[in-house]
């Protein structure tokens, strides 16, 4: 259970990191938080001749311009936790940040790192895919923007080329009159969750509902886009009724893998009873009813 | 592949050590640092008995690589204590008999300190909650839980709980 050996080379700008893995190819790997990395280099699922290290890549702070959020790629899932810039403008992705394994995991974690890893049930990526948020990816072409819901391909597979990192990822901020919440079920606290879900409900100035998003984890390959079938809340006015009858037809219309944690029909159970929940807190936060 | 130095901070004093890149924190604070409170349990960041605080924060040792702690400062179980003098948190854990093999005790005590420095007035659950990364082979976790609840509730005053890791005594 120990890595096996490799060069270590440390990053000093996003640019030095892209060169190094061009140089490198396949056999090297970029270390952010190294929570997801260095576990698989322990267990020998992974054995990169070379690490790129770009802790020490000054990528800014999370700021709110023009209406979008930028939150640097090394952002770390506790300091998305306790922002304040994400909690008023942004307050799901810190929900989601909150949720992450432990407290020990999110004082290393990265935002950059979890989405580049790709993992299906993880949180940031389904709640970057609800909020229509945009990775900047740097390559040895230069700048590209890749909007969340072409990022993610497959298992632990995204659209990066094996040259690029993920430097920084836009998301658009809160309306007013919108709530959003984050919910999932795990067997212990900490663990991956089996199923999660994020919702974004904005509502109009009569109370009914001007827009929803809602996305799963951890049923398919990749995060789930589920809006369609939760626009049936689309021009009403929101109540428990009306949201346990969405739920219900959004768990109909999923199609969950099954694994060796989780059969496919108690995935569908647990995306209607997660959904109900996401939508009635975000519902309610829309409306300034809880905080 | 070659080795290098690094010099770093363990509970206060200056530490230097040459180290291959691959080694990981846990490695060199046990096996060339001598630090041997810091526990080998998995090495995969599942159990957190090798919990320490990175500048203060709680970190698994065995998901940072020993490079990457350069210029940092570490604080392990032992920097909880001032001297022979416990923490109180250290007596809670005694009066309770909150240790049966010891084994997953360090990481225990490191993040139920960390817990309750940003938590004074914590539930029961939610001190279940934030110790259900640590594993206890020995299942003593109702001990240990009621040995954090005490201290948690003994402490009348909140600010009197010296910060680990920030100052270490």
């Amino acid at each position: 259970m120990y890595p096996a050996p490799f060069e270590y080379v440390k990053a000093a700008a996003w640019h030095d990191a892209v060169d190094l893995l061009k140089e490198h190819g396949d056999d090297a790997r970029v270390l952010a938080g190294g929570q997801s990395l260095v576990p698989m280099m322990s267990l020998r699922l992974a054995s990169p001749t070379h690490v790129v290290d770009v802790n020490d890549i000054d990528g800014g702070t999370i700021r709110e311009r023009n209406g979008t959020v930028e939150i640097p790629a090394l952002a770390r899932h506790a300091e998305l936790e306790r922002s304040p810039v994400l909690a008023s403008v942004c307050p799901l992705l810190a929900e989601a940040a909150g949720l992450i394994g432990n407290v020990r995991v999110r004082h290393r974690g990265t935002l950059g790192g979890s989405l580049a890893h790709g993992d299906p049930s993880a949180e940031l990526p389904c709640a970057l895919l609800a909020l229509e948020g945009t990775v900047r990816a740097l390559g040895p072409e230069g700048e590209r923007r890749i909007r969340a819901g072409s990022f993610f391909r497959s298992y632990f597979t995204t659209s990066l080329a094996p040259s690029e990192v993920v430097v920084a990822v836009e998301v658009p901020a809160a309306r007013d009159r919108s709530g959003a919440a984050f919910v999932e079920f795990a067997n212990r606290a900490g663990d991956f969750a089996i199923v999660g879900v994020a919702a974004v409900v904005h509502l109009d100035d009569s109370d009914g509902c001007r827009g929803v998003r809602l996305t799963a984890g951890g049923i398919s390959d990749r995060p789930v886009d589920l809006s369609e079938p939760a626009a049936a809340l689309l021009g009403q006015p929101p109540n428990e009724a009306l949201i346990a009858d969405v739920a219900g037809a959004v768990s109909e219309s999923s199609d969950p893998r099954g694994d060796d944690r989780a059969t496919p029909e108690y995935r569908r159970q647990l995306v209607g009873v997660l959904t109900k929940r996401a939508l009635h807190r975000a519902w309610r936060r829309a409306a300034g009813a809880e905080p | 592949m070659r080795k290098s130095p690094i010099a770093l901070t363990v509970n206060g004093r200056t530490r230097e050590a040459w180290v291959w890149p691959h080694q990981t924190l846990l490695q060199v604070l046990r096996d060339v640092l001598g630090a041997t409170e810091v526990k080998y349990g998995c090495g995969e960041g599942v159990c957190s008995t090798c919990t320490v605080l990175m500048d203060g924060e709680s970190i698994n040792s065995c998901l940072m690589f020993a490079v990457q702690a350069a210029g940092r400062s570490v604080t392990t179980v032992k920097g909880l204590a001032q001297g022979e003098e416990l923490h109180p948190l250290q007596e809670s854990f005694l009066a309770h008999d909150a240790a049966q093999c010891g084994f997953c005790t360090p990481g225990m005590l490191l993040i139920a300190h960390e817990f309750i420095g940003r938590h004074p007035q914590p539930s029961r659950e939610e001190i279940r909650e934030a110790l259900a990364g640590n594993l206890c082979r020995c299942t003593g976790y109702t001990k240990i839980i009621d040995a954090v609840e005490s201290f948690a509730m003994d402490r009348k005053d909140p600010a009197s709980t010296p910060p680990a890791g920030a100052a270490p005594r």
